[in-house]
Formats: structure tokens, C-alpha cells, sequence
């Protein structure tokens, strides 16, 4: 089937390889991966932190764009919730029932990379492997906003030679949380800290997740502590082959 | 108009707050034990309830209708608690509503009252008015005896002393309370000891004095009763054991009918204390001849509720039903505890009604005191949507900061606003990408970013970032395209 | 002044609120759903039995009568060491034990009360899922104040007044919910000292369940 990926303006600038990743599962399946080069942001970022109004043109152009597509795909939870549960209050807010209707016409053919994966197509294995020894980290916006459930382990667990260990107090949130980390900083890295001392409990080698605003966010006190651990985006670890490891 | 909430208005920002109470590592230590022990309990007691979902679902469904004709059902309650030998008064704000009662007091000759716990009277600030006009208000509650001996502020809505362990409580007891009188030597920190020291002095005091406040936790429109639920006895003795009896109540508080109470009566106790039903409900209508008070009084109190619940999605805060709930999950309260957020009204429900409460003049840090998580939406009892009104109240701060010329200007709106520019087509942003990958440079020290200029250093003082990589997603995607 | 801000306060919420005038009040409280469960689904010795167990998981205890209440009384009251105790005004003579010295509460003074060693009641009804026992202020059960300042309370509850859910409790509770109520779950207790829940603050520390 044809995909068009929506990477997200940080995927863009500073995951690129996470796109690839997602490209090469996708393909590997037999899709066709379409990538409109026009788009730029969800406005999730805008949204969150109070300014609405300007991601009213955000919303218009992301419809605009992605108007054809059948089946859209992103490898983030949180900019998909954005989608979900708030493209259409923006739409109301810029008093444009044209733009709401679209809006909702659009959001069921908008999904995380996770969920169309095992949710549309049926698919668990989807060839990866990684023989390494990996952590979990579900991101607040794909457990509590999309309910994603165990959908992503149940791709890593088919993953061939992973050693997937549970990550105690999962469920508690990262202090990442958009501009929360700069603008309450100090909370934040708090609640970092705890989320690093569960991972580092697992004894894992690789921290993933399916959102790389949580693995930032890892990493930035990982790497700074000079710990061995590293994180990565849990298309890499399923686009992962013998011939072609992760990095 | 003389609304406030407690001390808000005075309180410092959420941040600066915040960084003091990280350094405290004792009161890190005691908020999550304390509150690792109610979440797991609030979790069994609500997973074993095949029925949860619906009552959390009839929950809300009752609480909107309500708030929808509040005006009904408070004229409704009225006249049951009037018809029942009460009597009602209407406190536009925090300053009326302690004039009412300091006169219903005064009127009495009143030197002593005792208080049942109530988080509203801590709003209003009701003990420093009585105090002011030579009341002496003795709390009854076994948390509230410990803040208030202790000199403190309450951390939590529910477990106000949560942030005290059981070492400090000894010594507060030890200095504050006359031990030897009451035949205690020896004090240690044993819970069983602490509450049976708080016991005694009490109990002389439930005996003797003559007029009591409480709170309520719900007050029935079609009877005119008031429910209060509590654990101790203290409601009890309060309640039914002096001549006088004030009720101060929010008037988000009230429910439609008694038959209402079979959803709240099971979604309270379980999302509070994680108990199947805590020790003891009281439920009561107006005077009961030959039982209990002879005098009983009902303080409807404003105090800026009209306001929230004129004030769009925002509305949904009065749904509350204070069980604490939000504020045990909530990661942020974990690392920082109740006093940060500056209110009597804390954790996620704080951020969202103190602000309220205020009209948005005050306590406007406390919207942005969150990851929005939504840790706290699925625990609460009546589905109070509370990352969707953090949202919608960040959105109301920074549309007026935006009206004002220092707001337009500040840093964080002329970055928002260059942000929504690049955003607002991919050829500016593929430029703003390649300016931010030379820019970097400067901040690149062996192989990752460690420190970053102006308000970005939160960041890097703990964590590093790592570098933007050499291609971004869509040149590699384009170079892809040329080489097939 | 006080109905100035009563008058206030209403328009407030008239203005915040903007009802059509065709609102309809009492049929949208109508449709609020309730799909949570209204009636229990165990028989009469599950039900017994899950009683049992709640009363017992928050420090009451339950005793099972012989079909003599008169004794069951006294051998219980034995047990405790409990001589003196206050009585609501109707309760059955015929139940009370010679062997123990029983006072009506005909307006007992709080220090009368807090002078016995214990007091002895009937009840409306209890809730299994919970081991809760509901006391009405009445003749038949006593003023609120008598179940409150003494430290023992026993209580007479027959096995045909448990019903299973806090629903089933409500609903029957709502031909006398005008009158004072109070839902006793254990004898009292307090979690306020780090989490952990400590017996007896104030309120009766020891609290019996005899069941008929």
C-alpha cells in the first residue's frame, strides 16, 4: 500500500535515521513510502505551551498537504495524539468549518508507526534483528493518549535475539514533557533521574520508545552521566538486520 | 470582591519553588513513600471493581448536570435545610464568609471552636480570622493538629502532614503538646503512640467546647443534608457534641439527590485513602431534636467558583470532589510535593482551580507546572480532563500576556512566534535547519552539545543534546530520490 | 448584605450557565447513565461470609448468635470485661443479660457517656462489600453521640439486614433519609502518620458484631 510519512519537524533535524528506519520497514513489507516534502510541523510544541492561534495555519497546511493520502504514518506518538485530540478544537477555535471538516476527515487515516504496523496490518514480525539486551519506555502520549497497550513490545518481543527486559515504574512520565523541560527545568531533570535509575536497573543495554522526545530526553542525562546505556527510536530497532545493524 | 485562596496571591512562582523543595531530600523521601503506599492502594481498591469505569462515568455525568443548574439545586437546598431547622447564609467571597462565622461565633460569646478538617476554611484563611478577633480555633483532625502545632502549611489535600514522617511528628508533639498532663512520658515516634497522645488531648477538648466547624464533602439538594467523610471520629465529636454547628461549603459541593450518593460514597474512598469505605460517614439534616446541635448553620461560599464555572472547558475543576488522587500519581508532585505550588489546593487539581479561583490574576505559573503526562485524568474519579484544561489555561495566560507590550516582546513569545515562521513552510524551515546546524558549532564540545545560551541552559545543566546530524531527514530522502 | 450576595451568587451562575429556557432539568438528570451495579449477586451465606471478612479486614469482629441473644450478650460482654454500658431508649428488654448494668440514654450528659464502658445498639442495615454498619439516630438505635464518646460498641445486626453493594444500602436507606445516618466501617483509625492506618483515635476503639 502507499504511505505517506509525516517525520515530524524534529524527526527531521535531529532523527533523520528514524525516518529511514521507518522507510525501510515499510518497504521491506512491500509498501510504497511517500514522502510530501512540503510539510513542516503538527504545532504540537505551539499548542501545548499556550499558543494556540498559531497553529492554526500549522493545522491548514498539514490538511492541506496530506489531503490525497490514504494512509498517513508517524514515529510519534505525541505528534499524532496533537492530531487526534486537538487538530479539531484548533479548527474551531479559527471558527472554520470547512478546515473542521477536513480535519475530521483526516484524523482516522492518521496513524503512529506502531499501530499501523499491528493494528492495520496484521503484521508482529517484522524481520528485525537485534541481539542486544533492550528496555521499554512507554511515552505518555502513546499510552495514555492513544492507548497504544502493548502493541510496540509486541513488535520487539518477534524482534530476533532481542533480550527485552521490563522497566519497573514504566508508566511514570520522563519530565520531558514539550518546554516543561526548559521552563521547569529543575523538576524536570528530577523526574529524569528516576526514570534513568529504573533503566539503568534493568541492566539494558539500549533505552527505546516510540517517541524520540522521550529518548532526548534519556539520553541527555545518560550521556551525561557517561553511562553505557544508549537509546534508540524503536523503528531502528525494527528496520535492525544482520546485514544492516542499527548504529 | 475579596477572593483568595489561602496565600496564592503572595506565593512564589512554581519554579523557584519547585528548586527549593528538590534540595529538601526528606521531604522527597516522605512524599513518595507516602504516596507509593496510597497509589498502590487507590489501584487494587479501583482494579477489583468490575464496575469502575461506570461509576467514574456516572461520576462525571452527575457532577456536569449539576454545575449546569447549579442555581436550582442550591435554591433546593436551601429551603430542605431551612425547612429542617438550619440555617443558610451566601458568602459572595473568602472575607464574608468568615465575617459570617466570626459573628455566629461572636453571637455566642464563643471563645473556643473546634474544627473538623476542611481544606475550604484553609482557603479563606478562616483560623487567622478568628485568631485576629480572639477566637482560638483548635483543629481536630490528627494531620491538621500537626501542621497547625508544627507551624506549617498543608502539603497534600487529603494527608495534609504527608510530608512529615513519624520522627518529626514526635518532636513536634514533644514541644507543643502538655505531655505530662496528659500522662504521656517517654513519647516515641510509633504511630500507635503519636495517635493516642493526640487522643487525649483531644478528647477534653470535644467534651467541652461548644461550637464546632466543619466542612463538607457533599451537600444533598433534595434532603438539605451534608455528608462528611472522614476517618477518625474527630467529624464525629465535631459535629453531634456542641450546641452550634457551622458548615463552610463550596458551592461546587452539591449533588442532586440522596440516591446520588450511592456513586460518590464508593468513588471517594476508594480514589482517597484506597479503602473499600473509610471508618466513618456522617450524614445529617438540619437539626435532629434531642441529637446534636440545637443551632446548625450552612455557609454557601463563592470565593471565585462562579467565576470557573463561567470560564468555558475550565468549568470542569468544580467536578472535584478532593480526593487526592491526582496529586498521588502525579510525577511532578512526586519530586516536588504539595508547598510548591504555593496553595491550600494542590498537585494537577491545584494547577488548574487555584488560578481559577483568582480570575488568572495570580498563581499563573502553576498551568505550566506539568509534563501533561495524564497520569492524573486516569485516576480521576469524576474524569476531570485535566491536561486539556492546563492547555486551555496556558492558552488564556499567554493570549493576554500577548495583548501587553512586555508580553509581545519577552523571549519565550518572539521564539514562539519565529518558530510558528519557520514552521509556516518548508523552505524557511530547510533554511532554519542549515542556519541551526552552523550555529551549533559554538556549542559542540566533543561530539554533543553541553551548554546552551539564555533560557535553553535548564537543559544543558543536567543533560547534554546531542548534535544535529550532518543531513537531515528529507536531504537524505531527496538524495535517495536522485540516486534511483 | 446576605442576600445581596445570595442574589449575586445566582445570577453568577444563571449568567455562567445560559439555559435555553427550554431546558429540561429533570430529564437530562434522568439520563444520566448509571451502569454500575445495583444489585448484588450473592446468596444469603456468601453474602454472610463476605461480611465476615470485610468486618474483620478493618478490625471489627463479628460473633454468630447461639439463637439466645440474651447470652450471646453476655458471654461477649464477659469476654471484653465490659460491665457498664448505655443502651438507645427502645432497645429489647428481653435482650439485655442480667449480669451487666444497662443505662437508657434518656439525654445522657458527654461526661455520662464518656463514664461507661462501652454502649450497645441495633441497626438499620449493613453493607458487605465494604463491612460497613449504618446506625439511624432513632429511639430504636440511639443518638448519634451515644455510638461515638464511648470506647466499645456492640452491635446487633441480623443477617437479613446485609445487603451486598453501597447501592442496595442507599436505595433502602431512602425512606428515612431525612434522619441523621452514620456508615461505620471499623473502629476508628487514622492513616495520617505516614500512610499507616493506626487504630483509635477518637471514637470507639473496639467495635463487635453480633450477627442474627
Amino acid at each position: 500500500m502507499r504511505v505517506s510519512l509525516f517525520i515530524t519537524c524534529y524527526n527531521d533535524l535531529l532523527f533523520p535515521e528514524t525516518g529511514v528506519a521507518v522507510v525501510k520497514v515499510l518497504e521491506r513489507l512491500g509498501h510504497t513510502v511517500l514522502f510530501r516534502s512540503a510539510q513542516t510541523c503538527c504545532g504540537q510544541m505551539h499548542y501545548n505551551t499556550g499558543y494556540q492561534r498559531e497553529t492554526v495555519a500549522l493545522v491548514r497546511k498539514f490538511v492541506e498537504i496530506f489531503s490525497d493520502d490514504e494512509i498517513i504514518v508517524s514515529p510519534s506518538s505525541s505528534c499524532v495524539a496533537m492530531i487526534r485530540d486537538h487538530f479539531e478544537k484548533v479548527a474551531v477555535l479559527a471558527e472554520e468549518p470547512a478546515l473542521l471538516a477536513k480535519v475530521k476527515e483526516i484524523i482516522p487515516r492518521v496513524y503512529e508507526f506502531t499501530e499501523l504496523l499491528v493494528n492495520k496490518f496484521g503484521v508482529e514480525n517484522v524481520g528485525g534483528y537485534y541481539p542486544h539486551r533492550v528496555t521499554y519506555h512507554p511515552s505518555c502520549h502513546g499510552l495514555r493518549m492513544l492507548r497504544l497497550g502493548d502493541t510496540p513490545v509486541r513488535l520487539l518481543r518477534k524482534v530476533s535475539g532481542i533480550d527485552l527486559v521490563d522497566l519497573s515504574n514504566a508508566t511514570e512520565c520522563c519530565g520531558f514533557g514539550g518546554t516543561f523541560a526548559i521552563k521547569n527545568a529543575e523538576t524536570s531533570a528530577a523526574m529524569l533521574e528516576d526514570k534513568v535509575r529504573c533503566v539503568l536497573d534493568t541492566g539494558a543495554q539500549v533505552c527505546t520508545a516510540g517517541d524520540n522526545s522521550c529518548l532526548m530526553h534519556i539520553y541527555g542525562a545518560l550521556h551525561r552521566q557517561k553511562l553505557p546505556v544508549k537509546t534508540l527510536h524503536i523503528a531502528q530497532i525494527l528496520a535492525s538486520t544482520g546485514e544492516e545493524p542499527a548504529k | 470582591m475579596s477572593i483568595h485562596v489561602g496565600n496564592a496571591e503572595t506565593a512564589r512562582p512554581f519554579p523557584d519553588a519547585a528548586r527549593a523543595a528538590l534540595d529538601d531530600a526528606q521531604l522527597r523521601t516522605n512524599v513518595r513513600n507516602a504516596t507509593n503506599i496510597i497509589q498502590a492502594k487507590r489501584n487494587n481498591m479501583t482494579a477489583e471493581l468490575a464496575d469502575w469505569e461506570a461509576l467514574r462515568n456516572a461520576a462525571h455525568a452527575i457532577k456536569t448536570h449539576t454545575l449546569r443548574y447549579l442555581d436550582v439545586y442550591l435554591e433546593q437546598f436551601e429551603a430542605n435545610v431551612t425547612r429542617e431547622g438550619g440555617k443558610v447564609h451566601w458568602a459572595a467571597d473568602a472575607d464574608e464568609a468568615n465575617q459570617i462565622i466570626a459573628r455566629i461565633i461572636a453571637d455566642r460569646g464563643g471563645k473556643e471552636v473546634i474544627k473538623v478538617k476542611t481544606m475550604t476554611s484553609n482557603e479563606v484563611r478562616l483560623n487567622e480570622c478568628l485568631e485576629a478577633q480572639g477566637i482560638t480555633p483548635i483543629e481536630t483532625d490528627l494531620a491538621d493538629l500537626i501542621v497547625q502545632l508544627g507551624n506549617q502549611d498543608p502539603s497534600h489535600i487529603v494527608v495534609p502532614a504527608l510530608h512529615i514522617n513519624r520522627t518529626q511528628i514526635r518532636d513536634i508533639f514533644r514541644s507543643k503538646l502538655p505531655l505530662h498532663e496528659l500522662g504521656i512520658e517517654d513519647l516515641t515516634d510509633d504511630p500507635s503512640q503519636l495517635a493516642e497522645a493526640a487522643r487525649l488531648y483531644l478528647r477534653h477538648k470535644f467534651l467541652t467546647v461548644d461550637i464546632g466547624i466543619s466542612g463538607a464533602n457533599f451537600a444533598v439538594a433534595d434532603t438539605g443534608a451534608i455528608v462528611l467523610v472522614e476517618s477518625e471520629g474527630n467529624g464525629r465529636m465535631c459535629l453531634t457534641l456542641p450546641d452550634v454547628l457551622i458548615t463552610l461549603v463550596g458551592i461546587e459541593k452539591i449533588v442532586p439527590t440522596f440516591r446520588d450518593l450511592e456513586v460518590f460514597l464508593q468513588a471517594l474512598p476508594r480514589s482517597a485513602t484506597g479503602e473499600r469505605m473509610n471508618p466513618y460517614n456522617s450524614i445529617w439534616t438540619g437539626i435532629a431534636p434531642g441529637d446534636g446541635p440545637t443551632e446548625f448553620h450552612v455557609v454557601l461560599l463563592d470565593n471565585g467558583r462562579t467565576d470557573v464555572l463561567a470560564n468555558g472547558e475550565g468549568r470542569e475543576a468544580l467536578n472535584c470532589i478532593r480526593c487526592g488522587a491526582c496529586l498521588n500519581v502525579c510525577p511532578v508532585y512526586h519530586q516536588t510535593g504539595g508547598h510548591a505550588y504555593g496553595s491550600v489546593y494542590q498537585g494537577p487539581i491545584g494547577a488548574i482551580i487555584t488560578p481559577q479561583l483568582q480570575s488568572l490574576e495570580h498563581s499563573r505559573t502553576l498551568p505550566f507546572a506539568s509534563s501533561l503526562c495524564g497520569a492524573c485524568y486516569d485516576v480521576c474519579p469524576v474524569k476531570i480532563n485535566i491536561p486539556e484544561i492546563l492547555i486551555y489555561l496556558r492558552g488564556q495566560i499567554i493570549r493576554e500576556n500577548q495583548r501587553t507590550v512586555a508580553g509581545k516582546f519577552d523571549l519565550e513569545n518572539m521564539a514562539m512566534q519565529a518558530m510558528a515562521l519557520v514552521f509556516a513552510s518548508s523552505g524557511v524551515m530547510t533554511t532554519a535547519e542549515a542556519i541551526a546546524k552552523l550555529a551549533q558549532n559554538s556549542f559542540v564540545h566533543d561530539g554533543v552539545i553541553d551548554s546552551l545560551p539564555a533560557i535553553l541552559s535548564g537543559w544543558t545543566n543536567s543533560r547534554d543534546l546531542m548534535p544535529i546530524p550532518e543531513q537531515s531527514f528529507r536531504q537524505w530522502w531527496s538524495q535517495r530520490r536522485k540516486e534511483q | 448584605m446576605i442576600s445581596d450576595s445570595r442574589s449575586a451568587i445566582l445570577s453568577r451562575i444563571r449568567a455562567a450557565n445560559k439555559l435555553a429556557a427550554t431546558a429540561e432539568r429533570e430529564r437530562e438528570y434522568g439520563a444520566v447513565a448509571r451502569d454500575y451495579r445495583i444489585q448484588g449477586s450473592l446468596n444469603d451465606a456468601d453474602r454472610l461470609h463476605l461480611f465476615d471478612e470485610r468486618i474483620r479486614h478493618y478490625n471489627g469482629t463479628p460473633f454468630y448468635s447461639t439463637g439466645d441473644i440474651k447470652s450471646d450478650i453476655a458471654a461477649i460482654l464477659a469476654r471484653r470485661s465490659k460491665h457498664t454500658l448505655v443502651i438507645p431508649a427502645e432497645f429489647p428488654s428481653d435482650w439485655l443479660p442480667e449480669e451487666c448494668h444497662f443505662i437508657r440514654d434518656e439525654n445522657l450528659t458527654k461526661q455520662q457517656l464518656d463514664g461507661v464502658d462501652g454502649v450497645l445498639t441495633t441497626c438499620t442495615l449493613a453493607i458487605a462489600l465494604t463491612g460497613t454498619i449504618v446506625v439511624e439516630s432513632s429511639s430504636a438505635q440511639g443518638r448519634r453521640a451515644a455510638t461515638l464518646i464511648p470506647d466499645y460498641h456492640l452491635c446487633v445486626v441480623r443477617q437479613s439486614d446485609i445487603v451486598e453493594l453501597v447501592p442496595e444500602a442507599i436505595r433502602r436507606l431512602e425512606r428515612i433519609k431525612h434522619r441523621p445516618l452514620t456508615f461505620i466501617s471499623g473502629p476508628s483509625a487514622t492513616v495520617d502518620i505516614e500512610m499507616t492506618r493506626v487504630r483509635g483515635v477518637h471514637g470507639p476503639r473496639t467495635l463487635d458484631i453480633l450477627l442474627i
